[in-house]
Order: structure tokens, then sequence, then C-alpha cells
């Protein structure tokens, strides 16, 4: 049995500690904001925060995951109004949307660190998230109305 | 002539072969019925778990997922595989039916109750250095455990080496037996760190090297050496920690598994932190950084820590202009996401890759095992979604991007050996 605190709720599964939590978060527990993409940890579209830090769900385990504290996109806010989120929809920075959940977490954590984040800082934090659709000048553009508007809550 | 010769030294040779193992003979002690646990005093109990957990006991003589000092955990030495004992208060197949004089007798000369001489994977050469007093509270605390029966297993040292009575000869060369002499020079904290380490805390077990008898170099202390595969750094002025250590983080690292400019503890070492010195008071483990500072010799690096660190953070901000190298590439995608920091303020939880230990060491062993395996609840495992040249191609930009030390030669060796003994590891974990 693995116990874990999932989007600030306690959780407990019993499943193989080697399982991938992307899975338990999709299949088991029905949170499907995360999303499958390489499954190899090299594109970023399954990021979740594991401890408050950005971590790629589809290559940890289980095992790894007991006794820590999990979001995912879901836990952001309870509206979908996290101030990266309303950033995001202003801007409409997705396209087919896809890859967005992950995006918006890594940049979640990146404004954690820094908060007034420069270009330089967002490519090099933001470069393990691929976009297909070549978003990526949207979110830089969104990352930076969010950190805009955060500053000043 | 001849015949008298050799028929003298014949006699020389039986009379040293006896006079030998007259030496190496100790006597049995006296079996006793295993005590009641009410037969200890609370306070003695209490402090005797904290003395376990300084000498990391449960580490040794517990098995993975196994009965906690039920011993059996397979030990890898350079002569054979020796596995370690049961020290439950079992009496058929523990330390039941063992005195405390016959306990303190395993810990201060190493013979066990029936007096054979124990091997000296088990640390009585560091042990022998504790006081009567810390071996009674360890005698009350392991006899209070829930016995188990779980018989001993031979080891797998060829002869001689299997013959117990010849640790009398290496005893002779190698050990001294006596208690800890605290400096009256040196501050009451130095001297409890020192106690710790030396003594129950065995630290040179792993830190100082080996002889080719197996015998800790006393002259080079703490100079760092490859045990089972695994890096145990040098804690000298000799560590290659871009950022010198710090007695401040030398406490949170003996504390909390982790410093910022270092990284996390990992392997052996993060049991000895994680299941051992969490036992201990914070007084205990701030007696250690304040040992091992001054063994670093840190006070003399100390103005160098910021310039240091800010180097580090500089070092991450070029990835992206490396694009064009493939190890770069897979480092943006793999790695960057978690490992960048604010410039000057390492996140302990995902160092500056360029100031941790694993990536200016001269072996790679630990960086790969790293990546492979992950840091438990910190950092996902990389064994499955990348394959063995990705993960030198990573490793040897590493090192050129973050260190000035030589490429390590023969990384893709190096993931398959790891990868490979790993997973053999994995299927024999019960």
């Amino acid at each position: 049995m693995i116990s874990f605190t999932l989007n600030g709720q306690a959780m407990k599964v019993d499943v193989d500690p080697d399982t991938p939590l992307l899975w338990i978060l999709r299949d088991e527990i029905g949170l499907t904001g995360t999303k499958f993409g390489c499954g190899i940890g090299m594109c970023g579209a399954c990021t979740v925060h594991i401890g408050g830090r950005a971590t790629r769900s589809c290559i940890t385990s289980m095992g790894v995951v007991e006794g820590a504290d999990v979001m995912t996109i879901e836990g952001l806010d309870p509206a979908g109004a996290h101030p990266v989120q309303l950033a995001w929809a202003a801007l409409q920075t997705p396209q087919c949307g896809y890859c967005q959940s992950g995006q918006i977490m890594q940049a979640v954590a990146l404004l954690n660190d820094f908060p007034s984040p420069t270009d330089q800082d967002i490519d090099a934090v933001m470069s393990g998230n691929l976009c297909r659709c070549m978003t990526y000048t949207r979110i830089r553009a969104a990352i930076k109305k969010a950190s805009a508007s955060m500053g000043t809550r | 002539m001849v015949k008298r010769i050799a028929i003298g030294l014949l006699l020389l040779v039986a009379v040293g072969l006896a006079g030998f193992f007259a030496l190496a003979w100790r006597p049995a002690k006296a079996r006793i019925e295993p005590p009641n646990a009410s037969a200890f005093a609370p306070s003695l109990v209490a402090e005797g778990e904290k003395l376990a957990g300084a000498g990391d006991c449960a580490v040794c003589h517990t098995v993975k997922g196994g009965q906690p000092f039920a011993g059996g955990l397979a030990i890898p030495t350079t002569f054979g595989i020796v596995y370690s004992s049961n020290i439950t208060p079992d009496a058929e197949t523990g330390i039941g039916s063992w005195s405390e004089k016959a306990f303190r007798r395993a810990m201060h000369e190493g013979v066990a109750r029936d007096g054979s001489h124990l091997f000296p994977v088990f640390p009585y050469t560091h042990f022998t250095e504790a006081t009567d007093g810390d071996v009674a509270a360890l005698y009350a605390f392991l006899m209070t455990r829930k016995p188990v029966s779980a018989p001993p297993r031979d080891s797998t040292l060829p002869f001689p080496l299997n013959i117990r009575a010849l640790q009398e000869g290496w005893k002779l060369l190698f050990f001294r037996a006596g208690r800890f002499s605290p400096d009256d020079q040196r501050q009451p904290d130095w001297n409890r760190g020192a106690y710790l380490a030396e003594g129950l805390g065995h630290c040179g077990a792993c830190h100082t090297p080996r002889n080719a008898l197996g015998a800790e170099e006393t002259h080079q202390a703490y100079a760092g050496a490859l045990v089972d595969n695994q890096m145990a750094p040098p804690l000298t002025d000799a560590n290659y920690a871009p950022v010198p250590w710090s007695e401040a983080e030398l406490f949170s690292y003996l504390r909390t598994g982790t410093s910022r400019f270092h990284g996390s503890a990992r392997g052996q070492m993060a049991e000895v932190v994680h299941e051992g010195l969490s036992k201990l008071p914070d007084a205990d483990i701030h007696a250690l950084a304040v040992y091992f500072a001054e063994i670093g010799k840190t006070a003399s690096h100390s103005q160098q820590i910021a310039a240091a660190s800010l180097r580090a953070s500089d070092a991450d901000r070029l990835d992206l202009l490396q694009a064009d190298e493939p190890g770069a590439r897979l480092y943006n995608a793999a790695c960057a996401s978690c490992h960048y920091n604010a410039p000057g303020m390492p996140n302990e939880h995902r160092p500056e890759l360029a100031d941790v230990t694993l990536v200016n060491a001269p072996d790679p062993v630990e960086l790969i095992r790293t990546i492979l395996q992950g840091r438990h609840a910190q950092m996902p495992a990389f064994a499955r979604g990348l394959d063995d040249s990705d993960i030198a191609e990573i490793a040897a930009y590493l090192r050129k991007s973050r260190t000035t030390s030589a490429p390590w030669p023969h990384l893709d060796q190096d993931v398959a050996r790891i990868r490979a003994a790993d997973d053999a590891d994995a299927s024999r974990a019960p």
C-alpha cells in the first residue's frame, strides 16, 4: 500500500511500486488532465509537481512517491483560475492543447523560483517541454503575463 | 643430518602452530537464559536505540524488507561474501544466550560468545572505542527487540580464509583494542564527534581505503574509497566538491540527507542518514559536523563558497547555446526542466550539477547510478527512458560543461556494467 498526498487529499493505492505515477493518476484515480506523451521523460506532457518541483510522472514510479506531496493540473486552483491558467487563457496560448497542462505545471514551478524570469530563464527551464504546434512564443508571453499578475497580487 | 634438520624444522612449525592456536584461543562465555525485557531500564533501552542508530546496526543486520536485526544481508568483500549475523535475542540463532560480558567482548575484541573470532567486516576495530556504558545500553536495546529465529549463513570465504582462528594473525597485525580517549585540548563537541565517528559510527569503514588484507590504511584516514561499487568520497580536503564543505552544510547533510551545494545522500549513505543518524539528537549531529569540518579543513576554504556557487549556476545558463551537441539536447530534454536555480541560490532538492560531488568525482559510478535509479522522492529513474549511450552522452556532457576535470574514459562500458550489476541486484532482492 502506497500513501501519498494528491492535490491536498490523502491517497492510498495498492499497486506494484514500479507502476508509473501517471498510470495511477489517469487510469486509477481518473485525473486525466495530465497527459501521456513520450513515456520516457523526454517531452514534458506528463509534468506534475512532487514536493513542489516539476517532475515527469511517466517515469516516476509509485515506490518513490510514498509519503510525497503530489499536485496535478487539477490541483492548481478549484476553478481553474490560477494566475498562470488565467494568463494562458487570456493569450489563447494553446493550439491543440495536448502538451499544455505539462507546460502550465512547468511554468508554475518556474515562477516559484524565478518570480520575474528573463527570456533566458524561461528558455532554460521550459526547454524540456515540447510543443509540436510551436506555441513557444505564446508560452513565453503567458509566463511573463502571469509573472506580472502574480507580482501585483 | 638432513633428516635431523627436517625433523627440527617440523618440530619448530608444530610448536609455532600450537603457539599460534594457543594465542588465538578464546574461552567460550557461558550461555545464559535470554533476559526478560523488564530487566532493563527503559531509559537505558532508549539510549541504546540512539546508539544503535549511530552505529547503523540495522542497516547491515537486516535484509531489505526482512525482520529488523535478524541478519542475513550479503556483504561482498574482496575475499568472498560474508552474511551478517542475527543480533535479535533469539536463544538459538541470535544473541539471546549472550551475557552482557560476551556482548562486550564481541564489541571490544571481535570475539563471539562461543570464543570464535569474528571477521572484521563486523567493525569491532571501531566499536572497541565505545565505552562500557554505551555497550551496556546497546545490549539493553538489542536484548529487548523481538527475537527472530534466523540461522546464520556460512560465508563464501575460501579455505583457509574461513578458518576463524587465523583472524588472530590479522588482529596481531591490524587491531589494537582500547577505549576512546578524549583530547583535553579540544572542545567537548569535537570530542563527542570524534568518539561517535571513530567508534560506533565507524565512518572510516567506508571512507578510509583498505589495504590488500582488508584493513583500513590508518595513515590515509578518510581519503575515500570505492566500496561495493559505490563511491565513499574523501572527507579530507582532498574532497572534490567545487564548493568547499562547511560545518553548516555537513550538519544539513548528516541531519536531512541533503545539502544545497552538494546534493543528496544515495545508497548506503542514505541509509546511514535516514535509518541511522536520524535516531541521534541535533547535538550529536552537530558534534559530527564539527569533527568532520576539521578533518576537511573547511575553515580555510570558507571564503570560496559564494564564488564557487555562482560559477556553478553560470554553467547552467549555457546549455541552450550547446544545442548542436547531442549530450546537451538530451540534457535539455531530460534534466534541465528540474535542474535550474536562481543564481547563487541552489535549491537543496535539485543542486547545481556543477556543484555536486558525483559530477566532479574521478569515477562516474555515482552519476551513472543516479541517472539510472533516480533518488527517492526527489528524482525519477531514467533506466527505462534512456539507453546506455544516452546516459553516457549526458554524463560526458555534464563533465565537459560543468567541470574542468578530465573526461571519463569508456563511459559506454561503465553504464552497461553498472546497469547489468544493478539489474542483477534487483533480481536477487526478495
